[in-house]
């Protein structure tokens, strides 16, 4: 990563413990990689975590921009994966309806 | 063919092209030239993008960033930010038109989530647990540091005895304490052991603790190691959790290559390893004195206690063993010092306890709650309810050796007294949430069922005594209970509890003198009226077709036992001898004029 791509660094965290994984995380985390891969997104670094407890909306997903601001989705798929690298990551538009705020019930 | 590093696509539109999109293509191609980029960056004219009125548009390729509105001289921004120096001009880009903050509200304002006090799960679905350095940049291995270079080993144990820990595997057994009595044993050598054998039906938090955050429990062994002076510590993990025990052994390793574990931890002269041990699958394992012979290479069974292993435990030397759950505490503790934890949970129980919600629930995962937190804000407030409208029956909590708490009970706190005085137990904090359609004379047989597999066999109140039990749950669910079978349950259950030679058979009951305690209605259903009140015991069931049967046929044609008989349009009938009770009429009847008593 070079200096200038630091500025505006982002970090997206898959959930990757069993619920995760089990959940279809591994697929998920390969599509964030190839899509940031294709788009030449130098910014962006891709890693995992652990169970943050929510089972139910496996596979989640963090991304974290630069200006602190963390946005959570869930029950994300390769497809939903690419869509939120476009909107999200490079233009800046969180995809809204994917979010946890608008699955959890509680 | 040509290799462009990125493309600029420009809307040729006719709209954008009245909004200046020439102009803006034009300018574009003279500052690449200006700057030198012909041969690296390629414009492009494209057809319409219908998004008119964001007009006029351009695109940069491979990233895909969409510019809007924009003006001539942003274009000199554009090729100077963007295509030069690879800054996203971001005051360019689409603005959200109705910027839904609702649907955009972060993690933490999550009613689940904010219900929430994570300590053990504190760094769970936070960090990532394959990178030392995430765990060390929060504060990860500073409770070491504090304890190797300002404490005295008697001033950790004091310090986690004033906290108020309690083991968190089920037992509850004050933590401090445990590791006094380990200290103060005299030997050539000490153990410490992780106790990650969670083979509860229904709970996960050990496991998630362990992938989550592998090195909170490294560090925390380490930590006991220094308070009873031991240099060795086992994990007995089982082999079931393959991604735990592989994060685990790669934290290990780290911790090592940091000079974290091993020899001279820090700089000190401290020295401490610790080694990963796989469990091959017995529930008795857990159990700590069939887990320390376990490690040492034996058949997992229980012995009798005394000698506790804080006197004669692991290769016959002193031995601390504490859960998961426990060790994820420790950390924090020694950062924040007892009182802190102490302001959390009840009198008697400080702290929080992570349960895994599971069984009829919306949201099924992992919750960390303080002590004394009622039932209903769990199953409710976080847990979201129970799917479908269904009415709540009751909670099943501490797996096998624990007990069914009716809804009338919802409103108790949950600590570890009031669970045992309702006749159910913390145990490793599974929760398992069943509504109107689950029988409590099942739902103990399930359990039963569990432990009669999973007896070791050394003792025989629990090798005969709760396979006696279970003939009898087994005989009332089938129709053929008798009068008498309840006393006969509970004459069994008390002595059992009171014989056996572990915790495994000392607990295995519970899950049948709770359900008679509470639900001894339903148990007089099956024996006095063979009826299942819940409609879930099969034996009991009659699927019977209604006067409103139009003679459709339809069910006729899915019952695979050919058990339904009539004319087409003419009322049906089910033959009771050959029925299975499989229930596939009911659901496919139209008319609703199936029903099951």
């Amino acid at each position: 990563m070079s200096k200038q791509d630091k500025d505006d660094a982002v970090r997206v965290v898959v959930g990757m413990a069993t619920c995760g994984i089990a959940a279809g995380g591994r697929p998920v985390l390969e599509a964030f990689l190839e899509e940031t891969q294709r788009r030449n997104l130098r910014n962006v670094s891709v890693t995992q975590t652990g169970c943050i407890g929510m089972c139910w909306l496996e596979p989640m997903v963090d991304v974290l921009t630069s200006d602190g601001k963390k946005t959570t989705y869930v029950k994300v798929t390769p497809d939903k994966a690419r869509m939120i690298v476009a909107d999200h990551i490079v233009n800046g538009h969180a995809v809204t309806e994917f979010t946890i705020a608008s699955e959890s019930k509680a | 063919m040509d290799y462009y590093r990125s493309h600029v696509l420009i809307c040729g539109g006719d709209k954008c092209i009245h909004k200046g999109a020439d102009q803006i293509f034009q300018r574009l191609e003279s500052r690449l030239k200006e700057y030198g980029l012909e041969k690296d960056i390629k414009p492009i004219r494209t057809g319409c993008f219908d998004l008119c009125e964001d007009g006029p548009i351009v695109i940069v390729y491979p990233e895909g960033t969409f510019y809007t509105h924009v003006r001539n001289e942003d274009m000199d921004e554009i090729v100077a930010e963007h295509l030069l120096k690879g800054r996203v001009v971001r005051r360019l880009m689409q603005k959200d038109k109705e910027a839904d903050t609702a649907r955009n509200l972060p993690l933490e304002e999550i009613p689940f989530y904010k219900l929430q006090t994570r300590i053990a799960l504190r760094n769970c679905g936070v960090i990532d647990p394959e990178n030392i350095d995430e765990y060390l940049a929060y504060d990860g291995y500073k409770a070491l540091e504090k304890v190797l270079f300002t404490m005295q080993p008697k001033d950790v144990i004091d310090l986690v005895t004033q906290s108020g820990l309690r083991g968190r595997g089920g037992g509850g057994f004050p933590t401090g304490l445990k590791w006094r009595f380990a200290s103060k044993s005299q030997a050539i050598k000490k153990y410490v052991v992780c106790n990650a054998d969670e083979g509860d039906p229904g709970a996960f938090m050990d496991r998630s603790v362990l992938e989550g955050d592998p090195h909170a429990i490294l560090e925390a062994m380490a930590i006991n190691g220094f308070a009873i002076g031991s240099d060795e510590g086992y994990i007995y993990v089982r082999a079931e959790y393959p991604l735990a025990v592989k994060r685990l052994q790669l934290a290990i390793d780290q911790a090592k290559d940091y000079g974290l574990l091993g020899q001279g931890i820090l700089g000190s002269d401290f020295n401490f390893d610790i080694q990963i041990r796989l469990g091959a699958g017995a529930f008795v394992c857990g159990e700590e004195t069939a887990l320390m012979i376990s490690i040492e290479g034996e058949r997992g069974e229980p012995r009798t206690k005394p000698p506790f292993p804080a006197v004669k435990g692991l290769f016959g030397m002193p031995t601390n063993i504490n859960n998961v759950e426990t060790y994820a505490n420790v950390p924090q503790i020694i950062l924040k010092g007892a009182e802190w934890f102490r302001t959390m949970g009840t009198q008697q129980s400080a702290g929080t306890k992570v349960f895994a919600l599971g069984g009829k629930i919306n949201n099924t995962g992992l919750v960390e709650v303080p002590m004394g937190t009622p039932l209903r804000k769990v199953i409710y407030d976080i847990g979201g309810g129970i799917p479908g409208g269904r009415a709540f029956k009751a909670v099943q909590t501490g797996g096998p050796s624990g007990g069914c708490i009716p809804s009338d009970l919802l409103d108790v706190p949950i600590d570890y007294e009031t669970l045992i005085e309702l006749g159910s137990m913390m145990g490793s904090g599974g929760m398992i949430v069943m509504d109107e359609d689950n029988c409590m004379v099942d739902i103990a047989r399930f359990f039963l069922d569990f432990t009669v597999d999973e007896s070791c066999g050394k003792c025989t109140p629990c090798r005969v005594g709760t396979k006696r039990m279970l003939e009898i749950l087994n005989r009332i669910t089938e129709g053929k209970g008798e009068p008498g079978d309840i006393d006969k349950l509970e004459k069994l259950a008390v002595n059992i509890k009171k014989t056996a030679l572990c915790g495994l058979g000392q607990t295995a009951p519970n899950p049948v003198l709770s359900t008679i305690r509470y639900f001894r209605n339903e148990y007089e259903a099956h024996i006095r009226d063979k009826t299942c009140p819940a409609h879930h015991c099969r034996s009991l069931l009659q699927y019977i077709i209604k006067d409103n049967c139009r003679g459709c046929t339809a069910c006729v044609k899915v019952c695979p036992v050919g058990a339904i008989t009539g004319e087409p349009r003419g009322k049906h009938e089910i033959s009771q001898q050959k029925c299975i009770k499989c229930g596939a009429c009911m659901e496919k009847c139209r008319f609703d004029a199936i029903y099951r008593h």
